[in-house]
């Protein structure tokens, strides 16, 4: 019990004091997820409403695969973007195996799924004859969809939460495609274990309390986003 | 539909900066090379102190990936890393003969211990020989933690175990944790089991740690560090210039000179004992 009270005495030196590694973990860590997640985003929004309009054989097959996908072990995808990464391997000539890219790429794979998956599902429990009367009003099919999303922008934003959850509190992947480099590839979860194992206990308390508030603080604005009253 | 437009124009500018990022990062990288090493290195912080002065010296980024010596040697041999910092000198040869590497140099050792809970229920305290205390965990069945990761140190405990005739992996009380040192002699800890350590990760942890040093000074518990050189030869994508630094910055007498005092602040004793130069033979003496 000391030693979480230890660790959390701890978290606020090292934040406080402003400690540069520490503070440079942290953003770091922001900033690999961050951007893995706008990917996510950006590639989930848009496949997920394309699978959710679209009809098509086989859909049920793809939508139980997405479905699946949101659930992908970190670690299996680190191990496959590992293989693919390395110097003699298929994408080898990238030479971005233990860079940060490589970590984005990774963290990207794992959101995607997420955000594909919320996506489908809250684009689909949509009603259907909301779309006929969008276009009954004379939308075009850009406009459609772009009112669909809209309307569907509660969950989306759950989507969003999802996916960086899902990636700054992912270890296995970034350890391995990564490689917990001091000062370019450290993570909080990473730099969480290396502490473990090294024993300090207090420093490992401190990083996984800054890790929580960091989160708890991303999806609190977005939260208020989501939460906040329509203009009208 | 203005919006749609808005927003469309902010997503592509952030894939547009997120791609700039990646092709940065990809540039920023011409002058590095990957280390390949054991945790003990790591979780001991030495390369924390001798990085920093190499990069600084030479320009070159390091990429320390640490894992075990067996892992570290395996990434080697694909051709993934330009040198290697390992303790497992068997394999090492192994792996010099088959031409995967070259330039093999003794860089500094220390020692195995035998660890366990200070009331030792196998009452191995103070035996000479590590094959004897062996025997003696195995006959009480006192439960024994290995790293199981075919790492040095746990190619080291196989060499024990072979010299005492006793096949463990089937045991119940013998368990493998498949992790590096420091969980390892945490796990140990916890359970009041005994392990295999190497000195210096064992004292930087010690502190945390319910485990004695029950069994020391066996010459078979010498635990050797050697750097290794990729063979450019076979992969052609490997950086051996810059391995080659590395390897002859970890010989010189500078970096010599700091693993000789590394520690002493710390934990009152050093954690290595520099060797550049001497025959392996000769250590221990």
């Amino acid at each position: 019990m000391d030693l979480i009270i230890e660790g959390i005495v701890k978290a606020f030196l090292l934040f406080f004091s402003l400690d540069s590694e520490v503070i440079g973990i942290t953003l770091f860590s922001l900033k690999v997820s961050g951007i893995a997640t706008l990917i996510s985003l950006f590639i989930g929004i848009s496949l997920g409403t394309a699978v959710a309009l679209i009809r098509f054989p086989g859909k049920k097959i793809v939508v139980s695969l997405i479905n699946t996908g949101m659930g992908l072990p970190p670690v299996v995808v680190g191990l496959f973007v590992t293989i693919f990464l390395w110097r003699n391997g298929p994408f080898g000539f990238l030479e971005i195996l233990y860079t940060p890219s490589a970590m984005i790429i990774a963290q990207a794979i794992i959101a995607t799924p997420i955000v594909m998956g919320i996506t489908l599902a809250s684009v689909q429990q949509l009603p259907g004859k909301l779309r006929l009367q969008i276009i009954a009003l004379g939308a075009t099919r850009l406009q459609m969809v772009w009112t669909l999303i809209k309307e569907a922008k509660l969950p989306l934003l759950a989507a969003v939460m999802a996916g960086f959850g899902g990636v700054i509190s992912e270890v296995g992947a970034s350890i391995m495609v990564g490689g917990n480099i001091k000062g370019y590839t450290r993570v909080l979860t990473t730099a969480t274990v290396m502490e473990t194992s090294k024993g300090n206990f207090d420093i490992a308390i401190a990083l996984s309390i800054i890790l929580l508030v960091m989160a708890f603080l991303v999806n609190l604005i977005l939260t208020f986003v989501q939460q906040r009253k329509r203009p009208s | 539909m203005k919006r749609f437009k808005d927003i469309s124009i902010v997503l592509s500018i952030l894939l547009f900066v997120s791609c700039l990022y990646f092709v940065t990062s990809v540039s920023a990288q011409q002058k590095h090379i990957i280390l390949a090493t054991t945790t003990s290195t790591q979780d001991s912080g030495l390369l924390d102190v001798l990085i920093p002065i190499f990069e600084k010296k030479t320009g070159y980024f390091v990429k320390t990936i640490a894992v075990g010596s067996g892992q570290a040697m395996a990434i080697g041999q694909k051709g993934e890393a330009d040198v290697l910092l390992v303790h497992s000198p068997d394999a090492e040869i192994k792996f010099v003969s088959q031409g995967y590497g070259i330039n093999r140099r003794l860089i500094m050792h220390n020692d195995f211990i035998i660890v366990g809970p200070e009331k030792d229920p196998a009452g191995i305290k103070g035996i000479k020989s590590s094959v004897d205390s062996f025997k003696k965990i195995a006959k009480l069945n006192s439960l024994f933690i290995s790293r199981g990761d075919n790492s040095g140190t746990h190619v080291k405990e196989n060499v024990i175990w072979k010299e005492s005739g006793i096949d463990p992996t089937k045991e119940k009380w013998y368990q493998q944790t498949g992790l590096g040192m420091g969980q390892t002699l945490n796990i140990a800890s916890e359970k009041k089991a005994y392990t295999l350590a190497d000195r210096g990760t064992y004292l930087a942890l010690k502190k945390r740690l319910a485990l004695g040093i029950l069994v020391e000074g066996d010459s078979i518990l010498l635990n050797i560090y050697h750097v290794i050189e990729v063979n450019p030869a076979r992969w052609t994508k490997v950086n051996s210039a810059g391995g080659k630094a590395f390897a002859d910055f970890m010989v010189s007498k500078e970096t010599q000179e700091i693993i000789k005092t590394f520690g002493v602040d710390k934990f009152g004793s050093p954690l290595f004992f520099p060797d550049a130069g001497k025959k392996v033979e000769d250590l221990g003496k």
